[in-house]
């Protein structure tokens, strides 16, 4: 137990002890819905709430048929397919069109550049809706509504600003003047792109990537517009099911995204303390 | 130093160096630009012209509105006039597109969908000929309502390509007879819920500050070993899907869901509470969803905080609020400032959750325009209400940007 400053009085001991007990009941709050949808994807009972055998740790209270019952629906697994030929397709444009473009705007000459950076991170604010309407008028002239390129597009430009947000960061931690010796040495810009920035700047580019991706693997509302019933993703068959007969395989869908998400968090924190040891020269 | 003149050639090559590195950046900014000018720019664009732009029925029923032109808008249209309507309303019944039709005047003569859709059938039924002889004397025994010059006045209004009126409704107001612009009879509609959108935005972002800033608080104090730890408790439920969350929000907070049972089982209440899809359980899941976007912010400028400074305003004898409101807090303006707008710029304009949890009085702004989009089919209504909500929120992604940074987010 650590000791408390001397000058402290009652009440200050008291904000001490309350800050803690109000941070662990913020911290219980956040993690609520996560402590109950894992136990309620095994409920054997087709409901949304615990049972009082479960509730009692009975075990036949306890089943895996929500599980089976996903893997054995052609819907679910057609939208974790559709999900991640999305996702990645997605991913993929918006990091590449979005590392150039950070590796420009973090160019000391580049004109104009809080007005482009502002419109570059705009898709992140403006809402869902109004994308999702725009894009159902626009792309309808161009017969993308219902296309998985349409889908595919539109998830791109949503991850954009990701990309441009954490590969600008590890951008400002990079040293010009390694690019700078590179060319001193008579190596082609491009080359000094490809063997020196790239590499020093990939943790942030592979986590813009994991952003752009989840971006798209979340993504509902443009789905809602644009896709059809051939491109429905994860979160749609979601909506769908929550809007019609809510059914417990929605839970075990739940449980299994946040096994996704835990992972990604952890890849994550390898990337920032691998970029955070590149940057203090470690290596 | 002694300034070396410059000579004009010095200048040029200078500048012609400068304007070619410009360039160089430019040019890696440049296919990313264009691919969002095709991808999200131009849709946004075509939405905010939606509003105004109404070629509907200029393209239904053309000559109509082209005969119409030379109507004095006193008395009812001449007779030819009213046989080249006939003519339109017979191609439209055959083309099967009466009912548009029908829908487009029935927003400007509200009553008249009935009137277009039985008139299309009769005059579909008449020969060629006899429309254009006597167009009028079809139409008048069709239905009386043809001699009413308001109906015909209606699809001139109807006809007009570009128009202000979606905008009008879209703030409850309506023209009156009169030519002038008056307020909608009726109940306000799309004000008071423009209201509810931004009051409960602003209640989620009170919220968030409450439970986030002490939390953030908590966290930028505690050893690095314990706030590493607590952090991932944070950064798990920002992580996880948004319709788990909402998912696990319907669980909770069903009737017979965990929070009622846990209340009634501590024998708190006799009969469980109704939360679920109310303005109370949008509050509390678009809370949790985006309290994550309250504490990352606060949590980076806490720890920038030097600890010794609220320990030498409480060594000195400064009573813990004082010095904390004028210490402390203001130090920690920057992150209170980001999160909170940023909070605030994602609710007002929130979809799937009020969607999913929040019945029919929790709804907000966003879920009328996808209603007008998706069941009333009313996409220029839709596209009206949209260029608000977007006028809103470039406002205030205007001010975040000016005291925030745009380039200054971050996640984790």
């Amino acid at each position: 137990m650590k000791h408390l400053p001397a000058y402290y009085t009652f009440w200050h001991i008291l904000g001490h002890y309350g800050l803690r007990w109000f941070a662990f009941a913020v911290l219980l709050f956040l993690m609520l819905p996560i402590l109950v949808i894992v136990p309620l994807s095994f409920n054997a009972e087709p409901y949304f709430s615990f049972t009082p055998g479960m509730v009692s740790f009975d075990l036949d209270a306890y089943s895996l048929r929500w599980y089976a019952d996903v893997f054995s629906d052609e819907r679910w697994m057609l939208a974790v397919k559709n999900s991640f030929i999305v996702g990645i397709a997605a991913a993929v444009i918006a990091t590449i069109l979005g590392t150039v473009a950070a590796v420009g705007l973090s160019n000391p000459a580049m004109p104009f550049k809080r007005l482009i950076t502002a419109f570059l991170l705009s898709p992140m604010i403006v809402p869902l809706i109004i994308v999702a309407a725009g894009m159902f008028f626009f792309y309808t002239r161009f017969n993308l509504v219902g296309t998985y390129f349409g889908l595919i597009i539109a998830h791109a430009s949503l991850g954009v600003p990701f990309v441009i947000i954490t590969v600008t960061a590890t951008l400002a931690g990079f040293d010009r003047s390694l690019y700078y010796a590179g060319l001193s040495m008579g190596a082609r810009p491009l080359k000094v792109y490809w063997d020196i920035v790239i590499p020093l700047i990939r943790p942030g580019v592979i986590s813009g990537a994991l952003f752009a991706f989840v971006t798209s693997f979340d993504e509902v509302v443009l789905v809602l517009f644009l896709a059809g019933p051939e491109q429905r993703t994860i979160p749609r068959q979601m909506f769908s099911g929550l809007r019609e007969q809510i059914s417990p395989s929605i839970l075990a869908v739940a449980t299994m995204l946040i096994l996704i998400s835990m992972s990604m968090l952890v890849t994550l924190e390898m990337l920032r303390r691998r970029s955070e040891r590149m940057r203090s020269g470690a290596y | 130093m002694t300034d070396i003149p410059l000579t004009a050639a010095d200048r040029r090559s200078a500048r012609s160096e400068l304007g070619r590195r410009r360039m160089t950046a430019f040019l890696f900014v440049a296919p990313l630009l264009l691919f969002l000018l095709f991808t999200f720019a131009a849709p946004i664009g075509t939405m905010l012209v939606r509003g105004f732009y109404h070629p509907t029925v200029s393209t239904l029923i053309p000559d109509s509105l082209k005969a119409l032109k030379a109507w004095d808008r006193t008395g009812l249209p001449p007779a030819e006039t009213q046989a080249i309507f006939a003519a339109d309303l017979k191609r439209l019944a055959d083309e099967r597109l009466s009912g548009k039709m029908a829908e487009e005047l029935n927003r400007v003569v509200p009553g008249s969908s009935s009137l277009v859709k039985s008139t299309a059938r009769k005059i579909a039924r008449a020969e060629d000929s006899e429309i254009a002889a006597s167009g009028a004397a079809l139409l008048a025994a069709a239905d009386e309502k043809w001699t009413d010059p308001e109906v015909w006045r209606g699809i001139i209004t109807s006809g007009n390509t570009f128009t202000a009126d979606y905008f009008l409704t879209a703030m409850d107001l309506e023209r009156s007879p009169a030519g002038g612009i008056m307020p909608r009879d009726g109940a306000r509609i799309y004000v008071d819920l423009f209201i509810k959108t931004l009051k409960m935005a602003l209640i989620i972002t009170i919220a968030t500050l409450i439970l986030g800033y002490p939390l953030a608080h908590y966290l930028a104090t505690a050893p690095a070993k314990t706030a590493n730890l607590l952090m991932v408790f944070v950064l798990l439920p920002f992580w996880t899907s948004l319709l788990v969350r909402t998912t696990a929000w319907i669980a909770l907070l069903q009737t017979n869901g965990v929070v009622n049972s846990f209340l009634m089982g501590a024998g708190i209440t006799r009969s469980p509470f109704e939360m679920l899809y109310t303005e109370f359980s949008t509050i509390v899941a678009m809370t949790h969803i985006l309290l994550p976007f309250m504490i990352l912010p606060l949590y980076s400028v806490m720890k920038g905080i030097d600890p010794s400074y609220m320990r030498a305003a409480l060594s000195m004898g400064a009573r813990p609020l004082p010095a904390f409101f004028r210490v402390y807090l203001p130090m920690t303006l920057p992150g209170l400032s980001a999160g909170a707008l940023l909070v605030f710029i994602i609710s007002v304009g929130y979809y799937i959750t009020p969607a999913l949890v929040g019945g029919t009085k929790g709804q907000m702004i966003s879920n009328i325009i996808a209603f007008h989009m998706q069941q009333s089919n009313n996409w220029e209504l839709a596209a009206a209400l949209g260029t608000m909500l977007l006028v809103v929120i470039l406002l205030l992604y205007w001010v975040y940007d000016r005291f925030v940074g745009a380039g200054n987010i971050k996640f984790g």
